[in-house]
């Protein structure tokens, strides 16, 4: 606090040109943004409890023959499915509800590159929750095999893992999209959760909406995903409703993102 | 350096800043004057590249700040200490941004150091912190990236008497080794004792620019008499411009000399005579951006 103690960290202002902070870096940053929060922390919890959880459920009340590496994987999709993408959304809508984008933006004034290190970071935490998944789906493998007279086949394809992955990246993809766009955390939850449901009811009531249904209802096209069923028109069906849902809102989002003022 | 030219901000039919331009030299305190809602934070704002201007240009080294390739290494800004998210420690906030920056990690603890937050306080979160502490937070943040430049608005909110007199010494110091220093404030005692150059804002527009001695200067001298109204018509007469105080003095544009001279002409007794001090100053500032809110 006196004038001695000053010296040291404030040097003698000389320039030194130092480049841009790479994408690279960036991405860890939001990665580590992500986390760092109690909202972050808990949900990355909360995602391994339900891991654990539905691994359990699997060990004790599904068949046998369903007692397979790839069947308890295929259970741990759920858990990070729905939460992963709510951590997706706090990334974006975090910078303007706790007001932390005067900061970011002062330091990254290049918007686009703090948008495409949030992505990347969701695509990061989408790869590590299919690791994860696998680590909890060996773990219950192995149990199913010792204690409940499981299958316990090991057999895992690179497509079933592939899908697992790309549906993982499309969820929080689809999050941060919607963060980006509605700019508010309450709000862009909400109708994250809610808008695909309205549609899908909707789509199931009224008769003529069942074929635009099988081609933009995100939950039916991306449900051979996760069986790794893949077939015929599922990529087209697929394209378009990711289309729909995730680069719409985040082509208007990343306007939106980088025309408002910081304030 | 800091070089802003007609810097202009409208929101639909109101014009929050009005064709302002400064400049800020290295090694210079720049204070940043004006009211509440004068249009200083939006002025700061465009020259940080945070609010897009209407009309004009700002440059920070001659770059304008979104061209600056690793920002926080150039300039520290500081625009609202409370902009930080609360559920982070003072710590992480700093080491987030030293990793953007690509600062070595050991300035922060220095740095936390240098602001009077000790490890304790490091390892709260922002929630937790009292506005004096946010603000000693967000100087290490400024100061983080060893910048050239200072942007700081309204710095010494929340700080006590204590905490204002460590921070002009931080800023006089990083002045007088050529660092370039823009600071607001809406107390014009606040940025007095630290500030080589005034600009002074009001309703979105420069009133007055100039050193602090220019701006000194001009607020004449201090004159008290026994019979304060005599006094007033007796410099009226002589053409002498003053203006009352509160506490019944006159504060005349022209020198004591002048001013005694006709004291005594008129057979007046003084109790007061001398240059016009912060006061004079303080009044000038109220009438600039009296007349700068009324244009």
């Amino acid at each position: 606090m006196n004038t001695a103690t000053v010296e040291a960290p404030v040097r003698t202002p000389t320039h030194v040109e130092v480049g841009r902070p790479s994408i690279g870096r960036l991405t860890l940053v939001e990665l580590r943004k992500m986390t760092d929060t109690r909202a972050g922390f808990w949900l990355l919890a909360l995602t391994a409890l339900g891991y654990a959880a539905l691994v359990t459920v699997v060990l004790f009340a599904a068949d046998p023959p369903d007692r397979t590496f790839y069947g308890f994987f295929q259970i741990t999709l759920l858990p990070s499915g729905v939460l992963l993408p709510v951590i997706g959304i706090l990334a974006v809508t975090g910078e303007w509800t706790q007001r932390g984008a005067l900061t970011t933006f002062t330091l990254v004034p290049e918007r686009e590159r703090v948008a495409a290190a949030k992505l990347l970071a969701g695509v990061v935490l989408a790869a590590a929750s299919v690791v994860a998944g696998l680590f909890f789906a060996a773990l219950g493998n192995l149990a199913g095999i010792a204690f409940a007279d499981g299958d316990g086949s090991w057999q895992l394809t690179v497509g079933a893992l592939g899908s697992a992955a790309l549906f993982q990246v499309v969820n929080i993809t689809m999050g941060v999209a919607f963060g980006m766009l509605l700019m508010n955390s309450p709000l862009a939850i909400v109708l994250y959760f809610l808008l695909p449901t309205v549609w899908s009811v909707l789509t199931s009531l009224v008769g003529a909406l069942k074929t635009p249904a099988q081609w933009l209802d995100l939950s039916v096209t991306s449900m051979p995903l996760t069986e790794n069923a893949m077939a015929g028109s599922d990529w087209a069906k697929l394209a378009a409703s990711v289309g729909l849902w995730v680069v719409v809102p985040l082509a208007a989002g990343l306007v939106r993102l980088l025309r408002r003022e910081v304030s | 350096m800091i070089s802003v030219e007609h810097l202009t901000k409208r929101y639909g039919p109101h014009t929050a800043v009005d064709g302002v331009s400064f400049r800020c030299e290295a090694g210079t305190v720049t204070g940043f004057l004006g009211p509440n809602g004068a249009g200083k934070s939006t002025t700061m704002r465009m020259i940080c590249g945070l609010t897009p201007p209407t009309g004009g240009a700002a440059t920070v080294d001659g770059v304008p700040y979104r061209r600056l390739p690793n920002p926080g290494r150039r300039v520290g800004v500081l625009l609202d200490a409370s902009a930080q998210h609360p559920g982070r420690t003072g710590r992480e906030t700093l080491s987030l941004a030293a990793q953007v920056m690509g600062v070595d990690r050991g300035r922060v603890d220095a740095l936390l150091d240098l602001v009077g937050l000790d490890a304790k306080a490091g390892r709260k979160r922002v929630r937790q912190y009292s506005l004096g502490m946010r603000q000693r937070l967000g100087l290490a943040h400024a100061l983080l990236g060893d910048p050239r430049v200072l942007i700081l608005d309204e710095p010494a909110n929340g700080l006590d008497p204590e905490g204002i007199f460590w921070m002009r010494t931080v800023l006089r110091d990083f002045a007088d080794r050529g660092g370039t220093v823009l600071l607001s404030s809406h107390l014009l005692r606040e940025v007095e004792a630290v500030a080589d150059r005034l600009v002074v804002i009001g309703g979105g527009r420069v009133v007055a620019d100039g050193s602090k001695e220019e701006l000194l200067a001009g607020s004449g001298v201090r004159v008290r008499g026994l019979d304060p109204e005599k006094l007033e018509l007796a410099l009226a007469e002589a053409g002498v411009a003053a203006t009352r105080t509160p506490d019944g003095a006159l504060v005349a544009q022209a020198d004591a000399e002048t001013v005694g001279r006709t004291a005594a002409a008129a057979g007046l007794v003084l109790l007061e005579l001398r240059p016009a001090d912060g006061a004079g100053l303080e009044q000038l500032f109220l009438e600039l951006t009296a007349n700068g809110a009324a244009r």
